[in-house]
């Protein structure tokens, strides 16, 4: 009878298996798809990889391609441009970050204190829009605006600056890359944070009117505690990005004349590997940016867990 | 006053707390609304005039437009024309075509998989699937993947590697789990498997969020330009965001080279690109409205549970 039991609690591996396989069929059908997906599209570039460690020759292939060790990344930390580019990696991230990250809470916040919902929401619909604007366009824009001639241009001239060409000046780029990426995103963004205060429980509220609190003493007290739980997540996803600039919109709004601010680990990446066919460094580049991510990425999830008590895992 | 208590922001303000002060900030706050939207509807509103605006005049008044001056229609009777501007509008009703039914159907599958419980590899396949979230093999890995596996220059390499996005599949994995169960179980008594169950009553439940994919899905394939540039090489495969890209960023004379009557072109040289510039982006802007409603739904799924 006790053997019985044993065996009942655990069946053997094959056992099992098999049960699970009949009970579960279908579900293990469907996802086929999916894992052959994630097979072919992700995990074999991922062990496209080791070409970092290699040098790799298109000839040989990548496992016939000789071992080189870390002899590419000592070549790129090397490189004269090595600073160049994490300067103006972090540079523009952290500009990205420092204005780009607080102005939808900002917008979202401002919207909460519109009273006519009409308006509200006609707001909303039209700050949204840029986000559906692809980045071709949205650079055209930009690039159209820019020129010695062309609207921004006249209105710095109107401020005494001389006529010229905006997008060949590398002191104006990453304005233009900070300003015209919140431009694009800032009504999208407030959505998540919108959500976010209409969840805030309008008793706190009430409480805080009788305390005697104000308009904006209500803000400072209730609505973004309400919120800062949400704050933190998206800031430590964000922070996990820290090297991810959008590379699509620097490759379309760069020029060799602002190489000095504009070029970044991911352009460099596109020209070193997709222009020059240098496979190995290229990869090794896109290696080191995908790793100060992740290292980036724990270290904010790790300091929120201390000090707020949410994370991302 | 009494109408305006129901609202609970004015509630928040009303009696002794409606001073000064609180009114300056409406006002304020009003104003400056109305300029964010100015700022974002302008250029919208200047590129729809320019596309309309007599070419010469176009030329000589660079700067602020905001009225079509000399109304033509020519530019876009000229881009209708346009060869390549036609073959950069059917390769993209191609790649939508052929990709959306393909995104929706993995993503309702592996929405329906994340959901589930009770399988043995659940936990193994969960994690390798989000963990292309976090780590992936890059720009040149993935450009050599591409090629190694045939698919240069070919429209399915804009296809294939789109064929999922794990950060939809875990918008539909948090809409099938509102669904309740009792409806799966009695489908499953009554003899249905499992694919029966997704396309027969997981699929007509979530159609909201099926929509909201959709926009998403076709969002992405119908902005994209990246992947096109580096994968295609012939120039009557591009989508059409290449082909605007080519006129507008790098200014080359890809227009002139393939028309029939390039005297026409470039008569007009400048319209034609705010004329390029409404057609492709007309479309998404008259969809995105009316799923706005769901926005907030998906955003906070995959934000929250990423």
């Amino acid at each position: 009878m006790s053997q019985n039991v044993v065996t009942y609690k655990r069946p053997p591996l094959l056992k099992a298996l098999k049960r699970d396989m009949q009970l579960h069929f279908w579900k293990y059908v469907l996802i086929i798809p999916i894992l052959v997906y994630l097979a072919l599209f992700c995990y074999k570039p991922m062990y496209g990889l080791v070409i970092a460690f290699k040098n790799y020759k298109p000839a040989r292939g990548i496992w016939g391609s000789k071992w080189v060790g870390f002899t590419w990344f000592e070549t790129f930390f090397k490189d004269p441009y090595f600073f160049r580019l994490l300067r103006n990696t972090f540079r523009l991230s952290a500009y990205s970050i420092l204005f780009g990250f607080p102005a939808p809470i900002i917008l979202a916040l401002l919207l909460n204190e519109v009273s006519n919902n009409k308006f509200k929401r006609t707001v909303q619909t039209i700050t949204y829009m840029p986000y559906f604007i692809s980045l071709v366009v949205a650079c055209s824009i930009i690039k159209i605006y820019c020129q010695a001639d062309g609207l921004f241009s006249q209105i710095g001239q109107f401020f005494g600056a001389p006529a010229q060409n905006l997008l060949i000046d590398p002191n104006k780029f990453t304005p233009i890359y900070v300003i015209s990426g919140i431009w694009q995103n800032i009504g999208w963004n407030s959505i998540i944070y919108l959500a976010a205060l209409s969840g805030i429980d309008q008793e706190q509220y009430e409480a805080a009117r009788i305390d005697g609190a104000n308009r904006f003493e209500q803000v400072l007290h209730v609505t973004i505690p309400g919120i800062l739980p949400t704050i933190m997540i998206l800031f430590i996803m964000r922070m996990g990005s820290i090297l991810n600039v959008g590379y699509e919109k620097i490759l379309l709004l760069y020029t060799d004349a602002t190489f000095e601010t504009a070029d970044v680990f991911s352009t460099y990446t596109y020209r070193m590997g997709l222009q020059s066919q240098k496979y190995s460094l290229s990869t090794a580049v896109g290696l080191f940016n995908t790793m100060v991510n992740i290292v980036f990425l724990l270290f904010t999830n790790w300091l929120s867990t201390k000090t707020t008590e949410s994370g991302l895992f | 006053m009494a109408k305006k208590v129901k609202d609970p922001v004015v509630m928040r303000g009303t009696k002794i707390k409606t001073s000064t002060g609180s009114k300056i900030f409406d006002v304020c706050n009003t104003l400056f609304l109305l300029a964010l939207c100015f700022v974002t509807l302008y250029p919208m509103w200047y590129v729809l005039c320019a596309s309309f605006t007599n070419n010469v005049y176009l030329v000589s008044h660079p700067g602020a437009v905001w009225w079509p001056v000399g109304f033509t229609t020519g530019s876009y009777s000229m881009a209708f024309e346009h060869p390549l501007i036609l073959s950069g509008y059917k390769n993209i009703l191609i790649i939508l075509g052929v990709s959306l039914p393909i995104n929706i159907i993995m993503t309702l599958f592996c929405g329906y998989f994340l959901a589930s419980k009770g399988m043995m590899f659940k936990g193994v396949i969960q994690f390798l699937i989000m963990f292309t979230m976090f780590f992936g093999g890059g720009m040149i890995p993935t450009y050599l993947n591409i090629r190694s596996l045939g698919l240069f220059d070919s429209l399915w390499a804009l296809i294939l590697p789109g064929a999922i996005s794990v950060y939809n599949c875990i918008i539909c994995r948090t809409a099938i789990q509102a669904v309740p169960d009792s409806l799966t179980e009695s489908a499953y008594l009554d003899g249905a498997n499992d694919l029966i169950i997704v396309f027969r009553i997981i699929l007509p439940l979530i159609m909201p969020t099926i929509a909201v994919l959709l926009l998403y899905y076709g969002v992405g394939h119908w902005n994209a330009w990246f992947n096109a540039s580096i994968y295609l090489t012939d120039n009557y495969k591009l989508p059409i965001q290449n082909i605007l890209r080519s006129i507008l960023i790098a200014n080359s004379n890809i227009l002139n080279s393939a028309a029939t009557d390039s005297d026409k072109v470039n008569e007009f040289a400048e319209a034609i690109k705010y004329a390029a510039i409404v057609l492709t982006t007309v479309p998404v802007l008259c969809i995105y409205p009316f799923l706005q409603k769901y926005f907030v739904k998906g955003v906070m799924v995959g934000a929250v549970k990423g």
